[in-house]
This record gives C-alpha cells, structure tokens and sequence, in this order.
C-alpha cells in the first residue's frame, strides 16, 4: 500500500486590534449590554502594537520562525519579553496588518459588500496590489479599485443600514454591508465574520503557493474547515467557502467543500484529504481554514482583570498540501486513523483511549512508538489566566497518564514523558486554528531532519456548542518519515484473473 | 460559570427545592472549579448571570470527593486516568471552601 504525503503548509496571522475591539463578540455584547462598563474603558490600554504581535514567541512559532520548544528558553511572560528582530516574514507564512487586511476584504469581495473611503482604498490598493504574495496570487484584485466611497456615506450606511464599522487606529475608514434587507443569514455581522474568513483563509493559501511547489492550477480539490456558516435564510450554512477562496486564488482546476466539526475538523479534513489522494480520486488536495472576528479578545475580561495585554488580537489561517507520495515526504499513515465513536463515552479517559491508544494498538504500536503529539495547541498565555488552564499540557499529561496505565510508561516517568512527546502552546485561540495542525510545518522539517520518525495529530471538538448532541468529538491521524517506497504492491483485478487461468491451465495439464 | 448553565440550575432549585439537590462538579482546574462552586453557594461573582446576587445555598462536591460512594471499577474506568492528571489537592480544596 502506497501512503498519501505531506507536501506543504503554510501559517499566516493577521493583526487586527480594531476588529477586536468592535467585532469581537466578547466586546460586542459587552458595548451592548453595559457599554459604560470598565472593561470598556480598560480595553484601549491594553491593546498590543503591530511590533508587539510581530515580535510574540508564539507568533514567531507559528509562522515558523523559531520551533515551539524554542519557547521554553524564552522568559514569562512571553509577551514581556519579545524576540529581537523578529520578522513579518516566517518560513511557514507571514503576519499582515490590519490596514492591509481591509484592503484584503475588499478583493475578496464579489458583491459590493465592502465599502472603502476613497483615500484609503486608493492608497491601501496600491499596498495589496504590491504585495509580493497576495499581488501575485490573488486574481481578484480589480475589485480593489471598485465603489470608492466617502466617510459621510459610510457613516450613513452605518447608522440606517446596519453596516458594520471598520476602524483603523479607531478612525472609521470603511465599513461591511449587510447583504439582505431581513435575512438573519445575510446580516452585516454574519457578512462580517464570512467575509473575514475567507479572506484570511485566501491569504494562507496564496502563501501556500508562495512558499511551496505548487501552482494554483494544480489544485485538485479544496477542503474547508473553519467554524463558520454561508447560506442564506433557507440554507443558513450551505456553503461554499472552499471554492469562494479557490477562486480567488485562480485554482481553476479545483472544486471543493466545507467540512464541519468545531475545532476537530482541520482533523477530519486531513483524513479525507489523504483517502481522496490515496483513493486516486483527485492527485492535490488542500485543506485550509480562515480565522475567526467573533473569538478576538474572547478571554480579554479575564486578561484585563490580570493586567496583561489583549494577546487574542490576530486571526490564524493555515493551508496544507496533500498530495501523491513522493518517496521523500512524510507519509500520512491512512491505515492508523483514531476515530471516537458515537459509542466511545465522552470521559476522558475514554476519549485518548479511542484517538490515542486504540488506533495505535489496532496497529501493533504503542504510545511509546510515537515521537511527538500535536493535539489542542492553544497558547497557554490566553488560556491560563482565564482558568482554563494550559490545555497542551493536559493533553501530553492525559496521554502519558493513559501509557502509565497501560504499562507502557512507569508513574514517576510521567514528568519527563510529557517533556519528551510534547510542546508548549503556540496557536491563538482561534477554535478550529489550534486543533493539531499547526504542528504540521515544522514535523515535516523535524522528520526530514530526522529529529522524529513520527507524530500524532490530534483534532478535538465540543460538539455541544450546536446544542444538538452531547457527545465529544475526536479524530487523530499519524504522520511519519516516508520509506522511499512509492509502488503500490497491491495486485488489480487483471493479475488475479490471470494467476487463475495460470493455475487451471496447469491443473488441467496434470490430468492429461 | 456558564450563563446557560447559571439558568438551568437556578430552575433546578426552584423546582427540587436547595435541601434536595448537590451539585457535581468536574472541572479540570482549581480556580474554574471554585468559581463554579461560589456561583451555585453565595451567587455568581461576575455578576454576568442569572445567579448574579442569588445566593442559592447550593452544595458542590468535586468527582474526585466522592470516590467513595461510587463503583470502584467505574470510577477506574472513568476517572483514575484524570486523577493522575490534575492537581486533585488543590481542586479539592478550593471546592471545600465554598460549602462552609
């Protein structure tokens, strides 16, 4: 059996302070509700710069620039302490401003939905369209140039027709329409959120091909899995983000879909990824994902009240390439998938037994046999000071706890087997964004070097959120250095009929 | 604490009665798992919920309190893997503090 490979990745965030500050559904509620609250007024000085987001370890973690261990060696706070020189540019992606971002939004829009005063549009197109990476993938960018606008007309369109603001350094340059009179799944901040999506998420994919071999019209099939809904009142999340973003990026020869399962869905989507490729169905197949406005600043209550920066101020987009075995990238093993069941049970225990310890058991393999683990990758930066504690570090301790048990690992070993098979929190909480995935680039590096042989990506969901199941959510797949071997050994229908014929013809001879 | 859930258990109550109903936390972290037992005993400190001023008189046991009084084997089956996990002292501890 041949393997699907792991081609590419590319990481991007975006800076946006501003869509915090206004759109993120924390804020918004709260300028709602009691919009005289302290929380309010404690919101601008906690605000990070540009240079600040630039220079955050994590920030230089996921866009490639430095590993995720690298972290441990970098004092706390990590936004205390940021690194020198550190660059927009990383090996996986880039960090784009807020600014530029806008200009983005407006490219990607197809029906005039995005509206820019005219200075701004006019200085903002220039700056996008000199892009290096977005200038010379986007095939979009006349949309740039389109409806210019005046800061009267958006004020009027704000306070008459609902659209949503958009700010920069709190000055109002342009705003997001609402795409239907009364369609509760076409409302400005339904547009604002499908809007934002998509364009971060064409952003990752014009970085995958900036930084990757592979062309836009190689692309096969495209498949989407980011937390967010597109439809209209009669079909309030039918899709289809994934070709919305491919055509943007001129992937002409690509269709594609959206898969859905909270934050397990990058997960599912690598899986189906691989079975496309592996069946033969389609030859490339990308899976990406765009960020999410409404969890910008999610936990900025709790990180106010403990006097540290707003650091949910960026949206993460990721793209990966999975593509037919090279004989040199790592495999994706198809054969060891850790699925939890509809009957697993939703304990703990029961959910690392189903993704972690069954999948590897089925194999011959133990937990031991893996090298590292990506599952949950949330900085722990975001999460701790709003309890709910470093999630990372409770997954690498649920699995060396689950391999004491099964006598795979002794009990004071626990320690240094989650040291060993893991890493510290590197990934905004962005839902879907940290889900294992954003491991990916640097495993390829890691087991290219031959520093690993092999890793599990973990992708968890709370299915409960819809409010239509109980039940958890869970899948993980296994990634490893590729042996050279790149036949398939499998015998078609052909060779068996006749190996048949052979052996009757020979029986028939011997009763001659 | 949940809004949702502040909700939910503030029905609970006035239906079953406080005399009539514990309530069974299993919260992986010391602070979340305190926060969660104040909100349900003296009212919800972030003044967010529908608990917001309601004191409810509400008992709260951790899981990991009340390994006595479940099957052995269910609770190796369910819970010894967490309990290996999470620091159970101090979650504990700050579950205690709210029943007085």
């Amino acid at each position: 059996m041949t393997f699907p490979v792991l081609k590419g990745t590319a990481y991007t965030l975006v800076h946006t302070p501003d869509i915090l500050v206004h759109e993120g559904k924390l804020q918004e509620s709260e300028m709602r509700n009691s919009p005289d609250s302290d929380y309010l007024k404690a919101i601008p000085d906690h605000l990070r710069s540009f240079e600040d987001v630039v220079g955050y370890g994590p920030n230089q973690a996921y866009i490639g620039n430095i590993h995720p261990r690298d972290l441990n060696n970098i004092e706390k706070p990590w936004y205390e302490h940021p690194l020198e020189n550190a660059s927009t540019e990383g090996k996986f992606g880039s960090i784009m401003s807020e600014d530029m971002f806008y200009g983005c939004l407006k490219a990607v829009d197809m029906f005039e939905l995005v509206v820019l005063d005219a200075s701004f549009q006019e200085k903002i197109a220039k700056k996008v369209k000199e892009d290096p990476v977005i200038g010379k993938y986007w095939v979009t960018l006349d949309k740039l140039t389109e409806n210019p606008s005046s800061v009267d007309e958006i004020k009027s369109l704000i306070e008459e027709k609902d659209a949503k603001p958009l700010y920069l350094d709190n000055e109002l340059v342009g705003c997001i329409k609402r795409a239907h009179e009364f369609d509760a799944a076409l409302t400005s901040d339904v547009m604002f959120e499908n809007l934002v999506s998509k364009a971060s998420g064409a952003y990752a994919l014009a970085e995958l091909f900036a930084k990757n071999d592979l062309e836009p019209d190689d692309v096969d099939y495209l498949i989407e899995c980011s937390e967010e809904g597109c439809g209209d009142m009669f079909q309030r999340a039918g899709g289809n983000y994934a070709k919305s973003i491919g055509e943007i990026c001129g992937c002409v020869n690509a269709t594609g879909s959206d898969t859905r399962s909270f934050c397990a869905a990058p997960a599912h989507s690598m899986v189906e990824a691989s079975a496309l490729v592996q069946a033969g169905v389609y030859s490339n197949v990308v899976v990406l994902a765009g960020g999410s406005s409404a969890k910008l600043g999610m936990n900025g209550k709790d990180h106010v009240k403990k006097d540290q920066p707003l650091i949910e101020d960026c949206l993460g987009a990721f793209a990966i390439h999975v593509g037919e075995n090279d004989g040199k990238s790592p495999v994706i093993r198809t054969d060891i998938v850790g699925k939890h069941k509809i009957g697993s049970g939703a304990a703990p225990q029961a959910i690392m037994q189903a993704i972690v310890a069954d999948p590897l058991e089925h194999a011959g393999l133990s937990i031991k046999d893996v090298d590292v683990f990506s599952a949950e990758m949330q900085n722990p930066e975001i999460t701790v000071p709003a309890g709910a504690g470093d999630i990372p570090s409770a997954n690498y301790k649920m699995i060396a706890a689950l391999g004491i048990m099964k006598k795979v690992f002794a009990r004071s070993e626990l320690n240094e087997v989650v040291e060993r098979i893991g890493m510290p929190g590197f990934v905004p909480t962005q839902g879907h964004i940290p889900s294992g995935v954003p491991f990916l680039g640097h495993a390829i590096e890691m087991i290219e070097n031959g520093d690993i042989h092999r890793t599990m990506i973990i992708g968890k969901g709370s299915l409960f959120l819809g409010r239509l199941t109980n039940l958890f959510d869970g899948i993980s797949f296994i990634v490893e250095a590729n042996d050279g071997h790149v036949e398939d050994d499998s015998v078609d229908k052909d060779t068996i009929r006749q190996m048949i014929a052979e052996s009757m013809k020979q029986f028939a001879d011997s009763l001659k | 604490m949940d809004l949702e859930n502040q909700q939910r258990i503030k029905d609970l109550t006035d239906k079953y009665g406080k005399d009539n109903l514990v309530v069974v936390l299993g919260g992986g972290e010391a602070e979340a798992c305190g926060l969660a037992a104040e909100t349900v005993s003296t009212g919800d400190p972030t003044f967010a919920g529908p608990l917001a001023g309601v004191q409810l008189g509400l008992k709260a046991y951790h899981m990991f309190e009340l390994k006595d009084e479940v099957d052995p084997a269910v609770y190796d089956e369910q819970i010894s893997m967490m309990e290996m996990v999470l620091d159970k002292d101090a979650i504990n501890k700050e579950v205690q503090e709210y029943r007085g």
